[in-house]
């Protein structure tokens, strides 16, 4: 089943700054897809597009088979506010900077939303949030304030904040980047590991040899456009654009 | 929150030390100590101003930290009209003198309408011009501690599924408070001060009666007197809110 499916979407800030010039994208069920490309190739904000923090100029969204922005005259129209509500239920999304609530505990920074956002009964959400923070390594910290923790343990918080809510699908935007390497590694264990639980997700990084290891395709995005995608050992390997052969080249010595 | 070991500890020994000062000095008193019955002679004297003071005091905040919530708003809106009409409000509050301020309030009924000015409306004149003037003063306040509350909170709230409302009460409030509160200390002693204002129409606190004891003794005595008592009045101040600001602390930014 097709859980994400994205058409020709065209974004631009400031009508000339052309970031996404049509783009289309779908994601199955249980795919792991990774999104590699130069700063400025569009990546973020494909991401933030698909995750309506950005508005899209022209083309289509749609999760689960529901629409949330159709297209009419060439241009993009929003779906009602009850339908878009029900959608944002089928995604999550973890940010490069984790924004974490600061003033709630790690534990409530994971409850708060499923109970008073999805109405879920809090005892069942506690259990559910402690084994998420034991499958992140890190239930100890249940009773911490985020400033409190390291990037890595933060980050780790935010996946599970994310995954609380039971979405269908998970987006990473650079989860690792405000990372050093070490923590960026306890991050993608955690990745590879939901990755081999079947967990969707789209996943923008830089981690190129994470990118190869862990996911089902491979998407290389520059200067708005899709320039090649297939499964990672072809797109990394064997690169057919000149484009990715350079970038490859630049970031992998 | 819970209280600390510390604050009950410093609130128990700024009772004892103040109940203390406070004995000595009745001792002096009945003591039949020359100066010590001066000053309480002086105390009698200004009780009934610093009862007016410290009413002008609480209603004013009263008033208008709650409006300055409302013109922060008002000031933020998408409707320009709002907004700029806001922002002309704000730069008149802040750019004339509050005792003008309190002046126009007091006389502008009888100016403009012929009512004949009673001498209760000195008081109610009082409180409105000083709550108007403040509210523009908190207004800015907060409007600075909502634009410290990083855009990553909002699209995090956003991707969660909270609602605008819930948002700002459940994300940003609590955080626009911890930003505010040094600066909303700052105002509050200034305000303390400007009571003293009042004496502009005719308003009788603390200060007034100081001038007129004074005149009357012909002794600066009284103005001493008025002075510790906005001083002591302030440390108070600033104590209470030092451990308000403590409090808030339990998370770092």
């Amino acid at each position: 089943m097709k859980l994400l499916e994205i058409n020709n979407i065209r974004k631009s800030f400031d009508n000339q700054l052309h970031v996404l010039r049509d783009i289309s994208l779908s994601v199955e069920e249980g795919e792991v897809v990774s999104i590699l490309g130069p700063s400025g190739s569009g990546k973020s904000t494909l991401l933030r597009c698909a995750t309506m923090l950005e508005t899209m100029d022209g083309g289509t969204l749609s999760y689960c088979g529901e629409s949330a922005v159709i297209e009419v005259d060439g241009k993009s129209r929003y779906m009602p506010k009850s339908d878009i509500k029900r959608i944002h239920g089928y995604f999550g999304l973890v940010f490069q900077n984790f924004n974490l609530f600061p003033h709630y505990t790690v534990l409530k920074n994971i409850m708060d939303a499923p109970v008073h956002i999805q109405k879920r009964n809090k005892a069942e959400v506690r259990e559910e949030a402690m084994s998420l923070l034991r499958q992140m390594g890190i239930e100890d910290k249940a009773d911490s304030y985020p400033c409190q923790l390291s990037g890595g343990q933060q980050q780790r918080v935010a996946i599970a904040r994310a995954l609380a809510m039971n979405p269908k699908i998970l987006f990473f935007d650079e989860p690792t980047s405000a990372l050093d390497p070490e923590l960026t590694s306890e991050i993608l264990k955690v990745l590879r590991d939901l990755a081999s639980r079947k967990m969707t997700m789209v996943i923008v990084t830089h981690e190129i040899e994470f990118a190869k290891n862990v996911s089902d395709r491979v998407i290389f995005m520059d200067e708005g456009y899709i320039v090649e995608q297939g499964k990672p050992e072809d797109v990394i390997d064997n690169p057919e654009n000149d484009r990715v052969k350079a970038f490859l080249n630049k970031v992998m010595g | 929150m819970k209280v600390s070991k510390n604050t009950v500890a410093a609130i128990v020994a700024a009772v004892f030390g103040v109940a203390v000062l406070v004995l000595l000095f009745l001792y002096a008193v009945n003591d039949g100590n020359e100066f010590a019955v001066r000053i309480q002679g002086i105390m009698n004297q200004l009780s009934g101003g610093i009862l007016a003071s410290l009413t002008l005091f609480t209603l004013t905040l009263v008033f208008s930290m709650p409006i300055g919530l409302f013109v922060c708003f008002a000031r933020r809106s998408r409707f320009k009209v709002i907004a700029i009409v806001t922002k002309f409000y704000i730069s008149v509050m802040r750019g004339t003198p509050l005792m003008l301020q309190l002046i126009v309030v007091y006389f502008a009924p009888y100016y403009l309408f012929k009512i004949p000015l009673s001498s209760n409306y000195r008081f109610y004149a009082a409180i409105i011009g000083f709550s108007l003037n403040y509210a523009a003063y908190f207004a800015e306040i907060y409007r600075s501690g909502i634009e410290a509350v990083p855009k990553g909170q909002y699209e995090a709230a956003k991707v969660l599924g909270y609602s605008r409302q819930q948002t700002f009460m459940k994300i940003v409030f609590p955080q626009m408070v911890r930003h505010t509160l040094p600066p909303v200390t700052n105002e509050i002693i200034t305000l303390v001060k400007d009571t003293s204002l009042a004496y502009a129409i005719a308003y009788v606190e603390m200060f007034t009666l100081a001038k007129q004891v004074a005149a009357a003794q012909s002794s600066i005595m009284a103005l001493f007197v008025a002075g510790a008592f906005y001083y002591i009045f302030n440390l108070l101040v600033a104590f209470v809110m030092g451990r308000i600001e403590k409090k808030m602390n339990y998370y770092a930014k």
